[in-house]
């Protein structure tokens, strides 16, 4: 599987490093050159300067022959747009992004994107040790019912 | 019309005033607090504090009633995402996105946005325009006359490929001296044909050059 991974933040880095540890293909792309110290010391994959809502940095990338693209910077819209070209453009058979606003994760999930929301999966954990009872209402959230 | 306005910076502010003085109704989002103080010490109270990528900001500002969303943040992905929230959760009229990287208006226009501004290709626009896509060189003017030796290069679509020299209309006086057809000079007559990919050198005035591109190259 050929992987390219936008964002090599600490989740980011890890992920390609995993995935590059069980064989993959990977590349991983960030702004940042200093990011990529964050990598695996055996790290097999490429790494890219660039700007991952760049179509030409994309394919740069090698986007239009990934398998799979995750999009993981600082950035919810960054990573929105980038998935959204990943998926819509360029036809990655899968692509999943992190947001960290959970009313935007709805929208972009209303758009066809999956996104994963740290927000919600933290909270929930804590929940979950905190006062387990009150765990189960979490997806009825009131803040999710606004707009 | 009431519009919605995501970014205060010079281009919402400009944008926002212009609309105003139009007699539109207009709400302005902008992030920066120091910013949204300024505006409002000149525009009035239009102008709301927050991230309009946000969909409770977005609703706060008035989308659900806005004829049209306009995105003019400095950030391409911004304004994506402010004009798609616009559309899917508010089904925003039409919705508008500034854009700096070129490319990005086709990638938006598939992503559901209705009109994307770029000043990059504004300002590229009018530099071709200036640059004439078909070329006819001056090679050399003749002593202090306003005679002068031009070159052309007959290109596919041209409207005289194909066609014999004499057929050609060309702007009075000029003279087609030689042809340069894959590097051999061809000194024509009435009934040679001008082919594509010929560099045609002519003997013109330069009052004519225009004349003569047209003639040659149209266009």
């Amino acid at each position: 599987m050929f992987y390219v991974i936008m964002g090599c933040g600490r989740v980011g880095a890890r992920v390609a490093s995993l995935l590059s540890r069980a064989g993959n293909e990977v590349t991983v792309l960030d702004l940042n050159p200093s990011a990529f110290s964050r990598l695996d010391p055996d790290f097999a994959g490429t790494t890219l300067v660039g700007n991952g809502i760049d179509s030409d940095v994309l394919r740069r990338a090698g986007i239009e022959r990934a398998d799979a693209f995750a999009a993981v910077t600082q950035g919810d819209n960054r990573n929105v747009m980038a998935s959204q070209m990943a998926r819509h453009i360029f036809r990655v058979p899968k692509v999943v992004t992190r947001i960290y606003d959970p009313l935007r994760q709805e929208t972009f999930e209303m758009l066809g994107i999956e996104a994963i929301s740290p927000t919600v999966i933290g909270a929930d954990k804590f929940l979950e040790i905190l006062d387990p009872s009150s765990y189960g209402q979490a997806e009825t959230n009131p803040q999710s019912e606004q707009g | 019309m009431f519009c919605v306005i995501a970014g205060g910076g010079k281009v919402g502010y400009y944008l926002a005033k212009e609309l105003i003085e139009q007699g539109h109704e207009v709400v302005v989002v902008e992030q920066n607090a120091r910013r949204v103080d300024e505006i409002e010490a000149d525009l009035g109270s239009i102008v709301m504090h927050g991230d309009a990528a946000e969909t409770t900001v977005l609703k706060e500002a008035g989308a659900e009633r806005a004829d049209l969303v306009v995105a003019v943040t400095g950030d391409d992905e911004d304004n994506l995402v402010i004009c798609q929230v616009a559309k899917v959760r508010f089904h925003a009229g039409r919705t508008i996105a500034r854009i700096n990287n070129p490319k990005n208006a086709e990638i938006f226009q598939k992503l559901g946005i209705d009109d994307t501004v770029s000043a990059t290709d504004v300002v590229l626009s009018v530099i071709e325009q200036e640059i004439p896509r078909h070329h006819l060189t001056p090679l050399l003017r003749l002593a202090n006359t306003d005679a002068e030796i031009v070159e052309a290069i007959i290109e596919d679509g041209s409207a005289v490929a194909g066609h014999r020299l004499r057929d050609i209309k060309l702007p009075h006086p000029t003279n087609i001296a030689v042809l340069i057809r894959e590097g051999n000079a061809i000194f024509p007559e009435g009934d040679t044909p001008v082919l594509i990919g010929d560099h045609v050198i002519a003997f013109t005035t330069s009052q004519n050059e225009a004349a003569l591109r047209q003639a040659l190259l149209g266009g």
